[in-house]
C-alpha cells in the first residue's frame, strides 16, 4: 500500500497566510507599530525612549528565553516569577560577601528550583503545569519568609552597575540581555543538548527509542529557565536598587508566556524562536508603550494583552495532522 | 433479511485506496470473522460501518435500509456497537457508572445510586464479572473491563456488535467466558462482527469470513467451508499475475550467513505477561531472521523488548557476547542495537526537525567536541547516508515531515546505520512506501547483511520475509512455534506453520 | 444464562488470590486518595487544640469558617474543573473584579449587588469555556488570559485600582456581618451551596459526564456524553462561584477592595489538590475539597495566633502541600493501576 504524500499541491492562498502568520506576523507587527509611532507619537524616536523601553524589556526577555526552550520541550514553567523573587530575597542577605557571592547564591537558587521541577517533570513525571505550580505557590512566600517581608535598598555601587550603569553607552542590563539572547540562540541551533531538546518536544517516543537521554535533558532544560529567571532576578533588583521580594518578578510568567507565543514557538513543542521570542517580548513592550503615550490606562493595556495572547496562541494552534 | 449489508463501498485517501469496492452480508446471529493483515483496510472499514468516516462510493444498508452515519454517536444509536482493543470506557468511574453513563436510572431527577448498583451487578453476573460494581473500573482485570464494554453494548439495544480484536490481552479463562457471552448473543439474533488474527478463536466461534487484502475483497463465505492454510493463504499471499508483473522482490535470495559463525544477537527465554513466552533465537552475523507470524502474535513485542522499549518480565539478551541486562533504549543504542520501530510517525522520525537533525540525532555526542556540534562533521555524516540511501530530499536541511514515506523511512534507516550498530532490527521497513523505495530498502538490507550486520525482519507481506531471510522464526501468541531453515523457508511452509492448530491451550 | 467455563480449581484458586490482593491494595490506596486530607485536617486540629488555648473557642471556629467561605466557593467551581481535566487561573481576578462590581452595584439594592458580578463572571466563565470546548485551546493560557483581561476591567471601572466603591445597601451588608446560631449568613450560604454542589457532582447525569470528561474524553464522546457542553458548563460555574466570592466578600468588608486576590486561583487549586482531585482529571471529591479548604484555613488561623511568624508561611507550607500531595497522588494511582 502506498500512502506516499502528495507534494505538488497547489497552494492556497489561506493555507500560506497561516503558515505565514505564526512565524513572521510578529515582526509585521512591530514595524507597523513603529511606523505608527513614529509619525503619531510625540518624542517616539529619540535615544531616551528608546533606551527606556529595552531598559524595561530586558528582564522579560531573559526570563522568556528560558520559557522558550521549556515551551520547547512541550513544557511549560509557571515558577520563573517565584525564581525571581527569591533570587531578589538573597541578594542583600549575601552583598556583605561580595557581590560575586551574592550573585552565585541567587544562581544556586535558580539551579535548586530547576532541580526540582526537572525531577518532578523527568523522574515523576507529573505534568510541567502541575509540577511548577508548587513552586509558583511556595516559592514567593519562601521568598518574602526569607526577606522577613521587607524591602531592603541596595545601595553596593558594583551591583547597582548592573542593573543602571552604561557600557559603550548602551545599558548594561540590555548588553546582558543580549549576551543571553546570543547564548540561547547558540545552545538551540549548535549544541548537543540543543537539538536534543528539540527532538524531545517534537516527538518524545521517538526521542527515546532512538537511545537519547530524555530525562537529563528535560532536567537541564528547566534548570536553564530557572537560572535565566534568577538573572533576570538579580538585574530587576539591581536596576530597581531594592529588593522586595513580594513584587519582583510578579506576574512575569505571563509576560514570558505571552513572548514566546507571539514570537511564533508552538506550545505543542518541538520547535524554539529566539529571535521570534525576542521579537514578541518587544511587540508586547511596544504595545504598552503606545498605549501609554496615548493616555490609554493600564487596566486598557490589560485587556489589550489578553486578547493579543488569545490570537496568537489561536493562529500558532497545531492543526492536527493525523 | 440480512441485518448488515456493505455494497461496493470504497473509501480514498490522498494517493491511498484504503477500501475498494468491497461488498459482505452480516446475518442477524451471525458470528462473522473480518480478517486481513496491516493495512488491508478492516479498520478503515469499522470506520465506514460506525460513521468515523463517509465511504466514498457505495452503500450501507442496515436493516433494509440505507444508511450513512455521521458520527459514532449516530451509529450506536442506531444500534452498532463497537468493543474496541482498548477498552473505551471511563477507567477511574466504578464499574455501575460505566455501564449506565448517560442512561442512568432516576428517582425525582436524581441518580438513584442504589438501584443502578443493584442492576448493574444483576446484568454482570451474567456476563461472569463479580467484582464489586462500586470500584474503579480502571482497577479490574482487562478482560472483565472488556466485558463490562461488552454488557454496555448489548444494554443499549445493540443489534451489531464491532470487536476489534477482542481477546488481544485476554487470559485464556476470560477468552472462555467472551465466547460463552457471544454465543448467547448469537442466540439472541444479534449480529457479530469479530475481528481476530488468532485463527484457533475464528474457527471456534465464527460462522463466516470475509477476508480483505490492500484495501480489496478476496473472499467471503462460510468459515467451515474454508481450510486455514487457505485461509492465510488468501490473507498473506499475493496474487500470482501481480507478482509477475512486478516481481517478487528485490531480494537477491542468496544466503549469507555463516552457520559456524557465534551469535552477534543471543535471545534467550524472553517473557512477557501475556505477550511473550520463551521467545529464544540466535541471530549470526551476515544473517537475516526473519520473524513470521499474524498480527499480535508478538513480533513487534520481541523487538522492541530487545530494543529496551518493551517491559520484560525475565529473558537474557546478549549483543556480541556481551550481557544486554535491563535494557533501556540508551543501553541497547551503547551495545549495537537498533530498533526501527513499526509506526514510522509516532515513534520513528521527529517530523519536525530536518532531514539533517534527524539522521545525526543518535550520534550527536560523537559529532560534536565539547557539546558543540560539528556542521563538518554532520554534513560528513549526513551526506554519506543520503547518497548511499539514496534519499530523495530538497537538500539536507528540508523537514523530514514533507517527505515522501519511503524517505522518511530513509532517513530512519540512515539515522539507525549512523550509530554503527552490529544488530538491526526492522519492524515492517517496508510498510506504507513507494515501490521504487520498497525494492531500494530491501536490497539495502541484503546489502547490510553481507557487511555483516546480523538483521531481525518482521514484515507481513510473506513473500517479503521469505525471500529477505535466512532463516524464519515462526511467532504465534507470543510463542515460538517453529523455525523454517534453508529450503523450508518458503510462503507455504510459513503458511502452513502460522496455521497449525495450536495444541498448548484449551 | 450458562457458560461452560472449564478452569483447572488450583488456577482459579490462585486467581481468586490475586483478585483478592488487588482489590485490598485499591481499597486502601483509594481510601488515603479520598480521606488524606481529612485525616491531616484531623491531626492538624487536634494539634492545635492541644497547644493552643485560643483555638479551643467556639468564636476561633466561626472565624475560621467565614474566612473560608470565599476560598471555598471558588474551591467549589475549581473542583468541577479540575476533575474535567481543566484549570482556571481567571478565579482570583473575577473574585475582586465580582467584589467591586457587587459593592458598586449595591446602590441599586441588594439584588443587583448580587446579579451583577454573577452576569459578568459568569459571562467571562463562558468565553473561557467556549474558548476551550470550541478551539481546543490549552486552558491554562485562556484563563490566563482571562485572568489579565478580568483584572484590566476591574481597574478599568474602578480608576486604575484607586476607587474603593462602599457597599451602599444595609440589607447587603448585613449579609455580610448578620449571623444566625452565632454562624456568619455566608457561612450558611455557602454551606448550601457546597451540598447543592456535592448532590451535582455525585447525582445527576450532569455529575457524571464531569466526571467522564475528566477521565477519557475519547470514551466519554464515544459513550454520547456531551464534552463540549459540558465544558463549557464548568467553566461558567467557576465563573459564576468565583463572583460570588466576591459579592459576599464584598458585603463583609463593606467595600470593593480592587488590591486583593492575587494568588486565590493558587490557594484554590491547592486545596482541591489537597483534598485528593487529580489535577489529570476524572476523580474527585467536594469533601475533599472542604477538607483541603478548611486545612488551609486552619494553618492560617494557627500562623496568625503564634504571631511573630510571618504570614508568608502559609504560601509555602501550601505549596509543600501541593507538591507533595501531588507526587503521592501520582504513585497511587500508579500502584492502582498495576493491580
Amino acid at each position: 500500500m502506498s500512502t506516499e504524500t502528495v507534494t505538488a499541491r497547489p497552494v492556497v492562498d489561506g493555507a500560506r497566510l497561516r503558515a505565514w502568520l505564526p512565524r513572521y506576523g510578529v515582526y509585521a507587527a512591530i514595524v507597523l507599530l513603529v511606523v505608527y509611532n513614529i509619525f503619531f507619537t510625540p518624542y517616539f524616536a529619540t535615544w531616551s525612549n528608546l533606551r527606556i523601553q529595552l531598559i524595561q524589556v530586558a528582564p522579560i526577555v531573559i526570563v522568556a528565553l528560558g520559557m522558550a526552550l521549556v515551551i520547547g520541550t512541550e513544557g511549560i514553567d509557571l515558577s520563573v516569577g517565584s525564581v525571581m523573587a527569591l533570587a531578589a530575597a538573597f541578594i542583600p542577605l549575601y552583598l556583605g560577601y561580595g557581590v560575586v557571592a551574592a550573585i552565585l547564591v541567587a544562581l544556586l537558587a535558580g539551579v535548586a528550583v530547576g532541580l526540582i521541577n526537572g525531577v518532578l517533570v523527568a523522574r515523576v513525571g507529573l505534568q510541567p503545569i502541575v509540577a511548577t505550580l508548587a513552586l509558583f505557590v511556595g516559592g514567593r512566600g519562601l521568598a518574602v519568609v526569607i526577606s522577613e517581608g521587607k524591602l531592603v535598598d541596595i545601595r553596593n555601587a558594583d551591583f547597582l552597575y548592573l542593573g543602571s550603569g552604561d557600557l559603550f553607552g548602551i545599558p548594561v542590563l540590555v548588553w546582558i540581555a543580549a549576551l543571553m539572547v546570543l547564548i540561547v540562540a547558540f545552545v538551540v541551533r549548535r549544541t548537543v543538548f540543543g537539538r536534543r531538546l528539540l527532538a524531545i518536544g517534537g516527538n518524545r517516543p521517538a526521542a527515546e527509542l532512538a537511545g537519547l537521554p530524555v530525562k537529563r535533558v528535560l532536567i537541564t532544560v528547566y534548570v536553564v529557565c530557572s537560572v535565566l529567571a534568577s538573572i533576570a532576578g538579580l538585574l530587576s533588583v539591581a536596576r530597581i536598587q531594592s529588593s522586595d521580594a513580594s513584587s519582583v518578578g510578579l506576574l512575569i510568567e505571563l509576560s514570558a508566556i505571552t513572548a514566546v507565543v507571539v514570537g511564533g514557538t508552538p506550545l505543542t513543542g518541538g520547535k524554539v524562536r529566539v529571535l521570534g521570542t525576542v521579537a514578541g517580548a518587544l511587540l508586547m513592550q511596544l504595545v504598552i508603550a503606545t498605549m501609554i503615550k496615548h493616555n490609554l490606562q493600564p487596566s486598557t493595556t490589560e485587556m489589550v494583552q489578553a486578547v493579543i495572547i488569545l490570537i496568537a496562541v489561536y493562529v500558532a494552534r497545531e492543526r492536527k495532522t493525523r | 433479511m440480512a441485518l448488515l449489508e456493505v455494497i461496493d463501498v470504497s473509501k480514498i485517501f490522498p494517493g491511498v485506496r484504503a477500501l475498494d469496492q468491497v461488498s459482505f452480508t452480516l446475518q442477524p446471529g451471525e458470528v462473522h470473522a473480518l480478517v486481513g493483515e496491516n493495512g488491508a483496510g478492516k479498520s478503515t472499514l469499522i470506520k465506514v460501518l460506525t460513521g468515523v468516516y463517509q465511504p466514498d462510493g457505495g452503500d450501507v444498508r442496515y436493516l433494509d435500509q440505507p444508511v450513512q452515519f455521521g458520527t459514532p454517536m449516530d451509529a450506536q444509536r442506531a444500534g452498532i456497537s463497537t468493543i474496541y482493543q482498548e477498552v473505551n470506557l471511563v477507567p477511574l468511574m466504578s464499574v455501575a457508572q460505566n455501564l449506565f453513563l448517560g442512561r442512568e436510572p432516576r428517582r425525582f431527577g436524581l441518580i438513584d445510586r442504589g438501584r443502578m448498583e443493584h442492576q448493574a451487578r444483576a446484568i454482570l453476573t451474567d456476563y461472569g464479572v463479580s467484582a464489586d460494581v462500586r470500584r474503579p473500573l480502571g482497577t479490574l482485570a482487562l478482560g472483565a473491563q472488556q466485558m463490562v464494554a461488552l454488557a454496555r453494548a448489548v444494554m443499549i439495544d445493540a443489534k451489531v456488535v464491532i470487536m476489534d480484536e477482542p481477546t488481544s490481552s485476554l487470559e485464556p479463562r476470560e477468552v472462555q467466558t467472551l465466547f460463552g457471552v457471544i454465543r448467547d448473543l448469537h442466540s439472541r439474533g444479534i449480529g457479530i462482527i469479530y475481528v481476530s488474527h488468532r485463527l484457533d478463536e475464528l474457527y471456534q466461534i465464527c460462522d463466516a469470513v470475509t477476508i480483505l487484502r490492500d484495501g480489496k475483497l478476496v473472499h467471503t463465505g462460510r468459515l467451515a467451508d474454508l481450510e486455514r492454510i487457505r485461509l492465510v493463504s488468501l490473507m498473506l499471499g499475493r496474487d500470482m499475475a501481480e507478482v509477475r508483473r512486478e516481481g517478487a522482490t528485490a531480494f537477491s535470495g542468496a544466503a549469507t550467513g555463516d552457520v559456524e559463525a557465534t551469535p552477534v544477537l543471543r535471545v534467550r527465554e524472553l517473557n512477557s505477561r501475556h505477550k511473550l513466552h520463551d521467545v529464544t533465537f540466535d541471530v549470526r552475523p551476515g544473517e537475516v531472521v526473519g520473524l513470521g507470524g499474524l498480527l499480535g502474535a508478538g513480533r513487534s513485542e520481541t523487538i522492541k523488548a530487545i530494543g529496551g522499549a518493551y517491559h520484560l518480565d525475565s529473558g537474557d539478551i546478549q549483543v556480541d557476547g556481551k550481557d544486554l541486562r535491563k535494557p533501556t533504549p540508551v543501553r541497547a543504542v551503547r551495545f549495537g542495537v537498533a530498533v526501527q520501530p513499526e509506526d514510522r510517525k509516532a515513534e520513528g522520525i521527529i517530523p519536525g526537525l530536518s532531514v539533517r537533525e534527524n539522521i545525526a540525532l543518535a550520534v550527536l555526542p560523537r559529532l560534536s567536541r565539547f557539546g558543540f556540534v560539528s556542521d563538518r562533521k554532520v554534513d560528513e555524516v549526513v551526506d554519506r547516508y543520503m547518497k548511499r540511501l539514496q534519499i530523495k530530499a530538497s537538500g539536507p536541511d528540508q523537514v523530514v515531515g514533507d517527505l515522501s514515506g519511503g524517505n522518511q523511512q530513509k532517513v530512519l534507516l540512515a539515522r539507525l546505520l549512523a550509530t554503527g550498530p552490529k544488530v538491526l532490527l526492522l519492524d515492517e521497513p517496508t510498510r506504507g512506501i513507494d515501490v521504487g523505495a520498497k525494492a531500494e530498502v530491501q536490497s539495502l538490507i541484503d546489502e547490510l547483511a553481507a557487511e555483516g550486520l546480523g538483521v531481525v525482519l518482521v514484515s507481513s507481506d510473506a513473500e517479503e520475509l521469505v525471500e529477505g531471510s535466512d532463516r524464519v522464526v515462526v511467532l504465534r501468541d507470543g510463542v515460538v512455534v517453529g523455525t523454517l531453515t534453508g529450503a523450508q523457508v518458503t510462503t507455504e511452509d510459513l503458511m502452513s506453520t502460522i496455521a497449525t492448530e495450536a495444541t498448548r491451550e484449551h | 444464562m450458562t457458560m461452560g467455563i472449564a478452569s483447572d480449581p488450583e488456577v482459579s484458586a490462585i486467581v481468586a488470590e490475586d483478585v483478592r490482593k488487588a482489590e485490598r491494595t485499591d481499597r486502601i490506596v483509594g481510601t488515603i486518595q479520598r480521606q488524606g486530607a481529612l485525616a491531616v485536617l484531623i491531626v492538624v486540629a487536634l494539634i492545635a487544640l492541644a497547644t493552643f488555648p485560643n483555638f479551643r473557642s467556639f468564636d476561633n471556629a466561626a472565624t475560621i469558617l467565614v474566612a473560608a467561605a470565599p476560598p471555598m466557593l471558588i474551591a467549589l467551581g475549581m473542583t468541577f474543573v479540575i476533575i474535567t481535566g481543566g484549570i482556571d487561573l481567571s478565579v482570583g481576578s473575577l473574585y475582586v473584579l465580582g467584589g467591586v462590581l457587587a459593592a458598586w452595584a449595591s446602590q441599586y439594592g441588594i439584588l443587583a449587588a448580587f446579579a451583577l458580578p454573577l452576569a459578568v463572571c459568569g459571562a467571562i466563565g463562558l468565553a473561557n469555556g467556549l474558548l476551550i470546548a470550541y478551539t481546543r485551546m490549552a486552558p491554562f493560557i485562556v484563563t490566563l488570559a482571562a485572568l489579565l483581561g478580568a483584572r484590566g476591567l476591574m481597574r478599568a471601572i474602578s480608576s486604575e485600582g484607586s476607587e474603593t466603591y462602599l457597599v451602599r445597601d444595609d440589607a447587603f451588608r448585613t449579609l455580610g456581618n448578620g449571623s444566625f446560631l452565632d454562624i456568619g449568613y455566608q457561612v450558611w450560604l455557602v454551606a448550601a451551596l457546597v451540598v447543592a454542589g456535592m448532590v451535582v457532582l455525585a447525582r445527576t447525569r450532569f455529575g457524571h459526564s464531569v466526571y467522564a470528561v475528566g477521565g477519557s474524553e475519547d470514551a466519554a464522546g464515544l459513550m454520547g456524553v456531551p464534552v463540549r457542553r459540558t465544558k463549557v458548563w464548568v467553566y461558567v460555574l467557576s465563573g459564576l462561584l468565583a463572583g460570588l466570592a466576591g459579592a459576599i466578600n464584598a458585603a463583609k468588608l463593606g467595600s470593593g477592595v480592587t488590591v486583593l486576590g492575587t494568588g486565590m486561583e493558587l490557594d484554590a487549586i491547592a486545596a482541591v489538590v489537597i483534598g485528593g482531585t487529580l489535577l489529570t482529571g476524572g476523580a474527585g471529591t467536594i469533601a475533599g475539597t472542604i477538607a483541603g479548604v478548611l486545612l488551609l484555613g486552619v494553618i492560617q488561623n494557627l500562623i496568625n495566633q503564634v504571631g511573630n511568624v510571618n504570614s508568608n508561611w502559609q504560601q509555602v507550607i501550601s505549596g509543600a502541600f501541593l507538591a507533595l500531595v501531588v507526587v503521592a497522588q501520582t504513585y497511587l494511582v500508579r500502584l492502582r493501576r498495576v493491580t
